[in-house]
């Protein structure tokens, strides 16, 4: 290597530029305390200083920032969902989405490119027609399509299933699909709340959540005690660790999903294909990995262990769809912690503890809703009311029997 | 191959098996307000630690309880629903 190369590398005066600045100091009070550092925690704070002028605000996590579900899930953002409620919370995401890049000022390889959601029958042709005049009727980009439109979009399919499984049928087909790289969104936010003046406390655990009269009062932290009167918890995966501190019971149940990647590849798969029958979506990212994800673990777990029954079920179904794929290595696999409403819905907004806001159940669903989940809560913070976009989420609603069930969620059966 | 010991039928792998949910005791129908009833249907304790839940061995169609811990997926203890000493 040139030696002045190196000697550039070792100036101190040319230090290489941080994403955020992680302060020596914790205060003793705060206008807000968030946590959770993943995309959902940062994006509320970079809105409550954008939209609603709270900077006063500090963003805590036990381990480091999108470590948890924003670092784990498969990327994939699109909005053909089925309540609308849901489509239009997630077409407001999407929207959020598409200029994010220019907005946080750093690439996030945003990348439409379609969405298949296969049907192997008949009936399940019917919901994906459901879906799509759903989507229609709300003004979002959602068709049905026949076999030999996949075959023309995406010739290496199988549509036969290799006989071992029912042969594809049609698709739902949604063009605004995209994937994008997850870490560079859990950044960019943190970057751009970090200029606004929210503190970032990494490696800052929160052990209990001090509660008087029914409202909050403070934080505690393995690093000292924080006077708050807002308490976001963003926490999805781990929000049952966080809600037995204020005393309140959620539907929440906590799956693991595993996913994997594949070696890279030249670019070979440009669409989003995805067989609820299959239980298999899969992408191929900037990087030209084949990114692919199973449906939920089938019982409750909150570990984040892998398993070969999982590398070995999901290559066998890719395999069905993909028979080429046959001496394609799996790179690594992992999984992530999936907070699982009964309606497959969030939860979001106000809580019956004042001052304590919960922004949670996010279950396979999350990533895509990282923006307009952020820019929702940071309203709710600021104005101890919902945004319109998520009054339907509130935890309450399970006590009232007004569930949204959404059956366009992901990786779930229904 | 993980293994979960069925009262019945003993060690078994555990893909003969069927997750079926934490064991809740269920309010009187007649008796209980609404408040009760959506908290028996809806509300969970999905905190972490050792719980007392339903699981199916599927094969012989058993159904019986598990202590398991949900942070580590260690079974503790299998034994036969009793009416009376489970639901207390």
């Amino acid at each position: 290597m040139p030696y002045r190369l190196l000697k550039f590398a070792w100036n101190r005066e040319h230090p290489e530029p941080r994403m955020f600045h992680s302060p020596a100091v914790l205060n003793t009070e705060y206008d807000a305390v968030i946590i959770g550092a993943g995309g959902h925690g940062l994006a509320a704070a970079y809105y409550l200083a954008r939209d609603h002028g709270i900077t006063n605000v500090a963003v805590l996590d036990k381990g480091y920032i999108g470590g948890g579900g924003t670092g784990r899930n498969t990327a994939i953002v699109r909005s053909n969902y089925l309540t609308r409620e849901g489509a239009l919370f997630y077409q407001a995401s999407v929207d959020l989405f598409r200029d994010l890049s220019r907005e946080l000022d750093l690439n996030l390889f945003y990348s439409e490119r379609g969405h298949f959601t296969l049907a192997h029958s008949p009936a399940s042709l019917r919901t994906q027609r459901w879906r799509a005049e759903v989507n229609k009727h709300l003004g979002i980009d959602s068709r049905v399509v026949d076999p030999e439109f996949i075959r023309d979009c995406v010739p290496q399919i199988d549509l036969s299933c290799g006989g071992r499984q029912a042969p594809i049928h049609g698709a739902l087909y949604h063009p605004p699909g995209a994937i994008a790289r997850h870490d560079a969104v859990a950044w960019a936010y943190a970057r751009g709340a970090d200029r606004q003046g929210v503190e970032i406390h990494q490696q800052t655990a929160v052990n209990d959540i001090e509660v008087r009269d029914g409202a909050v009062v403070g934080v505690h932290t393995d690093r000292g005690y924080i006077k708050t009167r807002k308490v976001l918890s963003a926490v999805a995966g781990w929000t049952t660790h966080i809600t037995p501190m204020v005393g309140l019971r959620t539907p929440l149940v906590i799956h693991p999903l595993q996913a994997l990647v594949t070696e890279p590849i030249k670019p070979w798969l440009d669409h989003i294909i995805v067989s609820a029958s299959l239980h298999l979506y899969v992408s191929q990212s900037s990087r030209g990995e084949l990114v692919a994800g199973a449906s939920l673990d089938p019982y409750e777990l909150i570990s984040m262990r892998s398993s070969l029954e999982f590398a070995e079920g999901l290559s066998a179904h890719l395999l069905d769809l993909f028979p080429s794929l046959g001496q394609i290595q799996v790179m690594r696999q992992w999984a992530g912690l999936c907070d699982m409403t009964p309606d497959f819905s969030p939860i979001m907004g106000t809580t019956p503890v004042r001052g304590f806001y919960i922004d949670a159940g996010w279950g396979t669903w999350g990533f895509k809703a990282t923006p307009i989940s952020g820019k929702t809560m940071a309203y709710t913070l600021a104005h101890d009311a919902e945004h319109e976009l998520i009054r339907a989420f509130t935890l309450d609603r399970f006590a009232e029997f007004r569930l949204v069930g959404e059956k366009g969620a992901a990786s779930v059966g229904h | 191959m993980k293994i979960i010991h069925c009262p019945i039928n003993g060690p078994r792998p555990a893909q003969e098996f069927h997750f079926g949910g934490e064991l809740r005791p269920m309010p009187d129908p007649q008796a209980a307000d609404d408040r009760q009833w959506s908290d028996y249907v809806f509300q969970r304790s999905g905190e972490p630690g050792v719980k007392t839940e339903w699981w199916y061995h599927i094969p012989s169609g058993t159904w019986f309880l598990a202590e398991r811990d949900n942070r580590t997926d260690t079974f503790l203890r299998t034994w036969m629903y009793r009416a009376e000493a489970d639901n207390a």
